[in-house]
């Protein structure tokens, strides 16, 4: 598979977005050229402003900014825009319902080397956690690209994930995204694996190898986290009667969480999990690590055979 | 970080423009408001309502320009209350400039009452930003001078911070950054009442020497009497004309002023007079 960064792409469509509306304003906070803003920071230095290293300030920032009429993006590191400024994200954006676009890059363990202080495995939950919070992890670069215009064209506080490294393209150019509308990637019928961000493509390879054993088995890219595509859930246990859920984040308040309420609530079939349970990662190469903490094709095979036999 | 030369205030004046003696008894009444309020809700903070009510009387009656019957009017000053908890001031304004009805005041705190315990900007007419979290109404009046220099436009912004909220990080930060930005259309006022919860503030976090940190982060530093108006129109008068830096007034004011019981008295930082203090204390504000 071809592999694009997402990083790279929301860089150049918010870059895009900017020519397109002048109400558009970009915050970050030190790290413009890892988070890429700096597309845009280079075209419009007096709709950018560096908070320096003030993630709470950033917040309350885009509150003022977005109350007085902008379309405020701010960008830094998943671990600083989630952990680092929650009360901020309450209080400011969540409660109030402001229209700030929180994208972060360098997500979940794939960030690799700098460790557990720059590995963020619990955004997800704390996102989900807020009212009125879009939340949303592409699959993809070409998707991150339609998931930024997509937050762009719509009123409210947002939260994008994206990756530090390339990551597999999984979708071809065109795609067109909808909003909490998640995307059969392939058909199957004795199971679905329900994935988001990098561990989408992961699910299509063990679909192949799954394939190659006689389970036939759906893929979902539940791209959107909140609000959850129920609907499709539902449809999935339903006609699959066994859902495994992926994803590159702790077990607890992400997407399995999520996809387990509707399940039990309103069809219940075994599921599995593939995440990295309750604990830190360490330092190491991004797929070393998703090797250690069980985030591969192979977990995912295994989950869903495990969730079969339970059928 | 370039600077930038900003647009001359020439919007109309403030709808009162309530001369020193009027301001003093529209103090009054709102003080009174407070204590009715607070005493019928049965909790709150009447301390540092109070000790606002002078800085509060004069932004609404006689500094900042507005329309009640158009609360979104896009040229309005706004006025940003950081220390959330002094709803009850703040609403007490809000009525008496026209925004709803001071019969309304009555239903503080109370379910279903669009005056929640601390100042919230989804349910209020006339509050901009929900506050109660301490330390953020700063960074958010930053990002609302920010805009103002976007759109050229010449309204102010003006935020009012508690001294004990100065205890947070985050207003430093906002410190740092409305200097670094050279937000010279904004104005911050410190009630500075020297008592937060628990106790004074020298004793629990001193803030100390307070003038001489805002001044060193940038900021051009006023001092005045936070009861006397003279005093706070000619600082917010002298803000206005401040060139490439924002302004910080420290507000000196006594916690609880107006009521002899309440002045200075740690207790009555979140606890509603009694019934018969309550009386005791509208006898003292007539």
């Amino acid at each position: 598979m071809a592999e694009a960064s997402t990083r790279e792409t929301y860089g150049k469509t918010l870059a895009e977005l900017g020519r397109q509306n002048r109400d558009i304003v970009v915050l970050d906070s030190d790290l413009s050229p890892s988070t890429m803003t700096t597309f845009f920071a280079r075209e419009f230095p007096d709709r950018f402003f560096d908070c320096g290293l003030e993630e709470q300030n950033m917040i309350g920032i885009a509150a003022g900014l977005a109350a007085s009429g902008k379309i405020v993006f701010v960008s830094t590191f998943a671990i600083f825009a989630s952990c680092r400024c929650f009360d901020q994200l309450r209080l400011c954006l969540s409660q109030p319902e402001l229209n700030a676009k929180i994208v972060a890059t360098h997500g979940g363990i794939s960030v690799g080397e700098d460790g557990t202080s720059h590995q963020a495995i619990e955004d997800l939950a704390l996102y989900c956690a807020l009212p009125g919070f879009t939340v949303v992890v592409p699959a993809d670069a070409i998707e991150a690209a339609e998931a930024v215009r997509a937050a762009a064209s719509a009123y409210g506080p947002f939260y994008i994930r994206l990756s530090r490294p390339k990551t597999p393209v999984v979708y071809p150019e065109g795609y067109h995204f909808t909003l909490g509308k998640a995307v059969t990637m392939r058909q199957g019928k004795d199971a679905t694996i329900m994935a988001t961000g990098i561990m989408v493509a992961k699910a299509l390879e063990a679909a192949d190898v799954l394939a190659g054993q006689n389970i036939d088995c759906r893929v979902i890219n539940m791209h959107t986290l909140k609000p959850l595509d129920e609907g499709a859930v539902v449809k999935a246990a339903s006609e699959t009667g066994a859902i495994v859920v992926a994803e590159e984040h702790l077990a607890q308040g992400g997407l399995g969480s999520r996809v387990a309420q509707t399940v039990t609530k309103k069809k219940p079939v075994p599921m599995e999990f593939v995440n990295l349970g309750d604990r830190y990662a360490v330092s190491g190469k991004a797929e070393e690590l998703l090797q250690r903490y069980g985030l591969t094709a192979k977990d995912i095979e295994e989950s869903v055979k495990s969730a079969v036999r339970r059928k | 970080m370039p600077k930038r030369a900003s647009p001359q205030t020439t919007s109309p004046s403030n709808r009162f423009n309530l001369s020193t003696a009027e301001l003093k008894d529209t103090a009054k009444k709102l003080r009174r408001h407070v204590v009715t309020m607070i005493a019928a809700a049965g909790s709150g903070h009447p301390g540092g309502s109070l000790s606002a009510a002078d800085v509060i009387t004069a932004l609404y009656f006689k500094i900042l320009r507005y329309n009640p019957e158009n609360p979104q009017w896009s040229d309005r000053d706004r006025f940003i209350l950081s220390k959330g908890h002094a709803a009850p001031i703040l609403y007490a304004a809000l009525a008496e400039a026209g925004y709803f009805p001071t019969a309304e005041l009555a239903t503080l705190r109370k379910l279903d009452s669009r005056l929640q315990g601390h100042a919230d900007r989804k349910f209020t007419p006339g509050v901009e930003m929900s506050a109660g979290s301490l330390g953020m109404g700063l960074s958010f009046a930053i990002g609302v001078a920010l805009t103002a220099r976007l759109n050229s436009q010449t309204y102010r912004t003006y935020v009012l911070l508690s001294d004990g909220e100065c205890e947070e990080g985050q207003t430093w930060e906002a410190a740092l950054s409305a200097a670094h930005f050279g937000l010279d259309n904004l104005t911050a006022i410190v009630d500075y009442n020297g008592i937060q919860l628990s106790g004074w503030t020298c004793d629990i976090m001193n803030l100390e020497p307070f003038f001489r940190k805002w001044q060193a982060f940038g900021w051009r530093t006023i001092d005045i009497d936070g009861h006397d108006f003279d005093q706070i129109l000619s600082a917010c008068q002298r803000a206005e004309k401040t060139k490439n830096k924002p302004t910080l007034i420290i507000a000196h004011t006594i916690k609880g002023k107006g009521v002899s019981f309440m002045e200075n008295n740690v207790a009555f930082h979140g606890k509603a007079p009694t019934p018969e203090e309550a009386e005791k204390a509208l006898k003292e504000l007539e």
